[in-house]
């Protein structure tokens, strides 16, 4: 029966995948594209060269982390629609750490990724405590708090980190997550250090789930509140814990985006995507560590390798959109893959 | 003559079992849960399809494919959990899916309310059809289903353990309605595991035990202890054995507590109590009269609004669930899917549900997987919970395994006061045999033993002492040895009067 379970939870995913991918290449074919060629590009553009590898990497990086950021609060039931948010203000806060302060290298860039983590754990505070204390739902809490952080952010930038410009200065080299040997390795793409962060993110949200009482309690906490009650356990300040966690998870992926790959903030137009992404790719992960990293690793190749579809096959970089909607959509549909599966065994005895 | 027939060997759930009804008889079928009962039912009901075996009514084969075919045959089932729309009256819930229409098309209540006013007074049902479902008590709409089914042209009606929900009382009307039903020439099929029942009203009974159909035997040339092995496979003990109590030092004391229910209004009303060390305390009472809310308080789970409870003349009021239960309480929950277990964690998991915190389980916050699991076997072998290991979910656990872990859980922590909330519910007589004995043995340690049930059998067989809980309040403290059912659902019905007349 687990061992049933658990081959479900990895075949639905590769399933899910291979599906996205076949039904992208029949939407090739009837657009007149050879998929053959699109899946190629696709290919060559995540993983062509060092170059694209970097990127890629540098796009897996904060996926990771917004999966994790995801997928820790459901194990507490939680459904953190506002690692966007978390994701946006763990930015600023880092490249605001980066602007101001004046101090060595040693100190100053843990302050500034700490600053980050601590902003989105603040920003997932909130709503943790608003369910906890007035049962307000979390979903509805983390979507205004993501337009909260939008706005707020744009008006930072605008009014008290430059003087009405759209873009932040470059922050202080010392606060810098950017690795001269790992460009020097990609042809100068610009894959930071902060993939081993959330790596080791990945392995401490492991760790803390699955080996800590804490992560009892909470996962307690998510399949059957009223006994972790009876049990003794504090029911609301694992739900606030459990969303705090979560948002700092997010709230770093923002630090990785700001110290990393952009060392600045712009004025932003709509939503980075990065918490949306983080979503999916907790799903397609099923909300475990591992599946987090593999799943953002997918994503991040995807995403990056859809740049050279247009050039090298003709086929338009949403196209790359739809596979990673198709396969969302089949993992969320389980349901269907599980039965067929079942249908599949019992007709081959 | 109605003569139902039905045998399908191959398939575990049901093995080779025959069952044949016939007319104006009532007949039991008797099993242990998960004996396939319900399985059973649900293929006579058209809900699943044998594998084998035919089922023939009036000795014509027939193939039931769905309920609908069951009730053009004339097969009704009154439910264990109550089909009916709240808001909507008798009447409306009757002809629910049914509606008898006049020649404009539009439904013609007043004709269904005649019709099921006559049927009600055919069979003294007593039902008003104008009343609606939200205001009347289980009892009642437990007749309302049957109606349903009579409505519906039923000559045959499958009760699905009806007594379950009902007090004493309202059990002896049910059974006499059962009585002038057969008298009218229909024909019914109890499902139950309760012997007592059996030996009153039904001619006779079917057995199955795990799966397989054990046989038929006429009720008047068998007895309870006779139905009782057939049905577990051994000899079952009823009356629980047990020696004098002893009771030491008051354990447990509360004094004038107030609690207020979800709705903010007093469901406890200045309730006073005292349970001693080595006895058992039992608490009768009718469902919703303050038990739960009661014990709630006592564990922490919900706030008193007034008065004491003192364990070990120590203040726990409003203690929070984890001081009290460090302060030496364990608590059998009521609802154990609800309260008493995180289904989703493995057995071995939930074991350590309340001492996962504490060495050896963890240490520094790291848990010991290792030691919890080995404290898991250690509990499960035990107690005697079947599981195929520690690693198993326990939502994948029967009901009466479920339980032996959480009673396993709270006893090995051996706390002073041992609070059982009908720890024997849903439960089938093998299980509730040794659940009572555990509570002994603990008694006999020299622990309090508080236990809540709405089952008189079970409150005059294990207490040693009876307090009578109505409307928040204990309004009488009774020895089991001085006292019987009918007194006691009296009192329980808040009747002072010791013999009295019938009330209602």
């Amino acid at each position: 029966m687990t061992s049933n379970n658990k081959l479900f939870g990895i075949l639905v995913p590769i399933i899910s995948v291979l599906l996205g991918l076949i039904v992208g290449a029949l939407i090739m074919l009837s657009s007149g594209n050879n998929p053959l060629e699109g899946y190629v590009a696709l290919w060559n553009g995540a993983f062509g060269d060092a170059y694209t590898l970097g990127e890629t990497i540098r796009r897996t990086t904060p996926l990771i982390l917004t999966g994790l950021a995801v997928a820790f609060a459901f194990k507490t039931g939680l459904f953190n629609i506002g690692a966007e948010g978390q994701v946006i203000v763990g930015w600023i806060t880092a490249v605001w750490v980066g602007l101001v302060i004046d101090a060595p290298m040693i100190i100053h860039l843990p302050l500034a990724i700490l600053a980050g983590a601590i902003a989105g754990g603040l920003w997932g505070f909130l709503p943790g405590l608003l369910k906890a204390k007035l049962g307000v739902h979390e979903v509805i809490v983390t979507i205004m708090m993501n337009y909260i952080a939008l706005y707020s952010t744009n008006e930072i930038i605008r009014s008290v980190l430059t003087d009405q410009q759209t873009t932040t200065d470059t922050i202080a080299e010392t606060a810098s997550l950017a690795s001269p040997w790992l460009q020097s390795l990609t042809f100068y793409s610009r894959v930071h250090y902060g993939v081993f962060i959330a790596l080791l993110a990945a392995v401490i949200m492991w760790f803390l789930v699955e080996r800590t009482t804490y992560g009892y309690e909470l996962k307690a906490v998510g399949f059957n509140r009223h006994a972790s009650n009876y049990a003794g356990m504090n029911v609301g300040k694992n739900i606030i814990l459990s969303m705090v966690i979560a948002g700092a998870f997010a709230g770093l992926a923002g630090a990785m985006e700001g110290l990393g790959t952009y060392g600045n903030m712009s004025v932003m137009s709509g939503f980075t995507n990065l918490g949306f992404d983080g979503i999916a790719v907790a799903l397609l992960g099923g909300n475990n560590a591992l599946g987090i990293v593999l799943a953002a690793i997918l994503f991040g190749a995807l995403k990056e390798g859809a740049g050279e579809m247009p050039t090298a096959a003709g086929v338009p970089t949403e196209l790359v959109d739809i596979i990673i909607a198709l396969i969302i959509f089949f993992v969320a549909s389980s349901y269907i893959i599980r039965w067929a599966i079942l249908r599949f065994k019992k007709e081959e005895k | 003559m109605l003569n139902i027939r039905k045998e399908f060997p191959g398939i575990v759930a049901n093995d080779n079992i025959t069952l044949q009804l016939k007319k104006g008889e009532i007949h039991a079928l008797l099993g242990e849960n998960g004996a396939g009962k319900s399985t059973l039912m649900n293929v006579l009901f058209g809900l699943y399809q044998p594998e084998q075996g035919e089922i023939r009514v009036k000795g014509k084969k027939v193939n039931i494919t769905n309920p609908n075919i069951a009730n053009d045959l004339g097969i009704g089932m009154v439910h264990q959990h109550f089909m009916l729309v709240e808001p909507f009256t008798v009447t409306q819930n009757i002809v629910l899916g049914k509606e008898p229409k006049n020649k404009f098309g539009m439904i013609d209540i007043q004709k269904a309310r005649k019709e099921i006013k006559e049927l009600s007074d055919r069979y003294g049902l007593k039902v008003d059809p104008d009343a609606k479902i939200s205001d009347i008590s289980v009892g009642m709409q437990q007749r309302v289903e049957i109606l349903k089914t009579l409505y519906r042209g039923a000559e045959v009606l499958i009760f699905d353990e009806p007594t379950a929900v009902l007090t004493p009382q309202e059990i002896s009307e049910l059974l006499d309605i059962m009585r002038s039903l057969v008298k009218e020439g229909k024909s019914i099929i109890l499902i139950t595991h309760k012997l007592k029942e059996i030996m009153e009203v039904c001619d006779r009974c079917t057995v199955i035990r795990k799966g397989k159909g054990i046989g038929t035997v006429n009720v008047s040339e068998t007895n309870v202890n006779e139905l009782a092995s057939l049905m577990v496979g051994r000899e079952v003990h009823f009356k629980t054995e047990k020696k004098e109590a002893r009771p030491g030092k008051t354990v447990l004391k509360i004094d004038d507590l107030y609690v207020k229910d979800k709705r903010k209004v007093d469901i406890v009303k200045g309730l006073d109590l005292e349970v001693r060390a080595g006895e058992i305390v039992g608490i009768a009472g009718v469902d919703g009269n303050g038990q739960s809310e009661l014990i709630e308080a006592i564990t922490g789970l919900t706030k008193v609004s007034s008065g004491s409870i003192k364990l070990n003349d120590k203040e726990i009021a409003n203690l929070s669930p984890r001081k009290i239960t460090e302060n030496g309480v364990g608590h059998i929950p009521q609802d154990r899917h609800k309260f008493g277990l995180v289904l989703d964690y493995s057995i071995g998991e939930n074991i350590v549900l309340q001492t996962y915190y504490k060495k050896p389980y963890s240490k520094a916050k790291v848990l010991n997987y290792k030691e919890i699991f080995r404290k898991a076997q250690s509990i499960i072998d035990e107690y005697d919970v079947r599981t195929p290991s520690v690693y198993t979910k326990a939502r994948a656990l029967s009901g009466g395994n479920q339980q032996k872990a959480i009673i396993g859980r709270e006893i090995d922590r051996s706390p002073d006061l041992l609070i059982a909330a009908q720890p024997t519910r849903g439960l089938d007589v093998g299980a509730i045999e040794f659940i009572h004995n555990k509570l002994v043995e603990e008694r006999d340690k020299g622990r309090a033993v508080l236990l809540v049930s709405f089952e008189l059998d079970e409150i005059m067989d294990v207490s040693d002492r009876i307090a009578v809980m109505f409307d928040g309040k204990i309004v009488a403290i009774v020895k089991p040895e001085d006292t019987n059912e009918q007194e006691l659902g009296l009192l329980m019905a808040g009747s002072q009067v010791k013999a009295g007349e019938q009330s209602q």
